[in-house]
């Protein structure tokens, strides 16, 4: 666990509480953070789109902020911080595919995207 | 004989996790696809129009994003409430998990109901799939996305219902369920943050 013992003292209340089981820790508080956290970038995101921004700077924008989120969400709320090797392998040989699926009308296009 | 399925609570040797994880994983990867080829469309439909959306303008001129931006703090919302029934469990509690996957199940309600009056909207305006393909791809994503939501909404009615009988038979097994319901429901929590600013932001 990333987060875990060293930085803070014992553990308060409920948070990191001890649990049943052999894996899977229990974080309340970074669960909270994580929320609020969502919460701002989504006031962002919208907040961004009432400027009216130029095409490219925008969607750069926004999917940047739409990556946070979702890796916020995936670390978190997930436990992708702290999983067993065979799902990052899944998940990395996941990514490749998206990223294949994501790139052919690129490829079968020509490259062009200049309307986006 | 023991004709029990292996594996279904204690880690598997090989994967380092019990086999229902394992599963719903691949299962997401397979999710990871799907929506991955709908995102793919939309790029190339988007790439491929004189102009987006087609009739001018931007998006939010022809959907609702206050009601979208609504619809993804619930969603949000209903992320945490789903870790929460889950950590609820960990802790032993099952009143404040009961609480929590049922504050989980009554805001996916409240995605659909925000979701069905930005449908009727748009069909009293006579906006539907076949009206171009800024709204075919909008609403084959958002209706994929919400069978995704009622689907979630029937597996944590069932967790919530008869599927506790087994917590008072087996604490870990019934938790690993609710671990593995809850990566479902962050997945199409995960989803929608990327198709609520790709719709109706950009």
């Amino acid at each position: 666990m990333s987060d875990a013992p060293a930085s803070t003292a014992p553990a308060t209340g409920h948070d990191a509480a001890e649990s049943f089981g052999d894996h899977g820790e229990v974080h309340v508080k970074s669960y909270v953070v994580v929320f609020v956290a969502l919460l701002c970038l989504t006031l962002v995101t919208v907040g961004i789109s009432y400027l009216h921004l130029t095409r490219p700077v925008a969607i750069a924008l926004g999917l940047t902020v739409a990556a946070i989120k979702s890796s916020m969400v995936a670390a978190v709320f997930m436990h992708l911080v702290s999983e067993k090797k065979v799902i990052y392998a899944v998940l990395t040989l996941t990514v490749l595919f998206f990223l294949l699926v994501l790139l052919l009308p690129v490829m079968t296009s020509g490259g062009n995207l200049s309307n986006l | 004989v023991d004709a029990s399925i292996p594996y279904m609570v204690k880690p598997h040797p090989v994967t380092g996790i019990p086999n229902g994880k394992f599963g719903i994983w691949l299962f997401l990867a397979s999710e990871v696809m799907l929506f991955g080829a709908l995102f793919s469309s939309y790029i190339l439909l988007r790439s491929g129009a004189p102009q987006w959306p087609p009739d001018g303008g931007f998006a939010s001129d022809y959907l609702n994003v206050p009601l979208a931006t609504v619809n993804t703090v619930v969603l949000i919302t209903s992320s945490i409430t789903m870790v929460m029934a889950w950590a609820s469990l960990k802790q032993d509690s099952l009143p404040r998990f009961r609480l929590f996957l049922g504050a989980t199940i009554a805001l996916a309600f409240c995605f659909l109901v925000i979701k069905y009056f930005e449908y009727s909207h748009e069909f009293l305006e006579d906006r539907f799939p076949k009206t171009n393909n800024f709204y075919a791809i909008y609403f084959t994503m958002t209706g994929l996305h919400g069978i995704h939501i009622i689907g979630g909404i029937i597996v944590n009615l069932y967790l919530l219902t008869f599927g506790t009988k087994l917590w008072f038979k087996d604490k870990q097994h019934f938790t690993n369920r609710i671990e593995n319901a809850g990566l479902y429901w962050h997945f199409v929590d995960l989803v929608w943050i990327f198709l609520f600013p790709a719709l109706y932001l950009l």
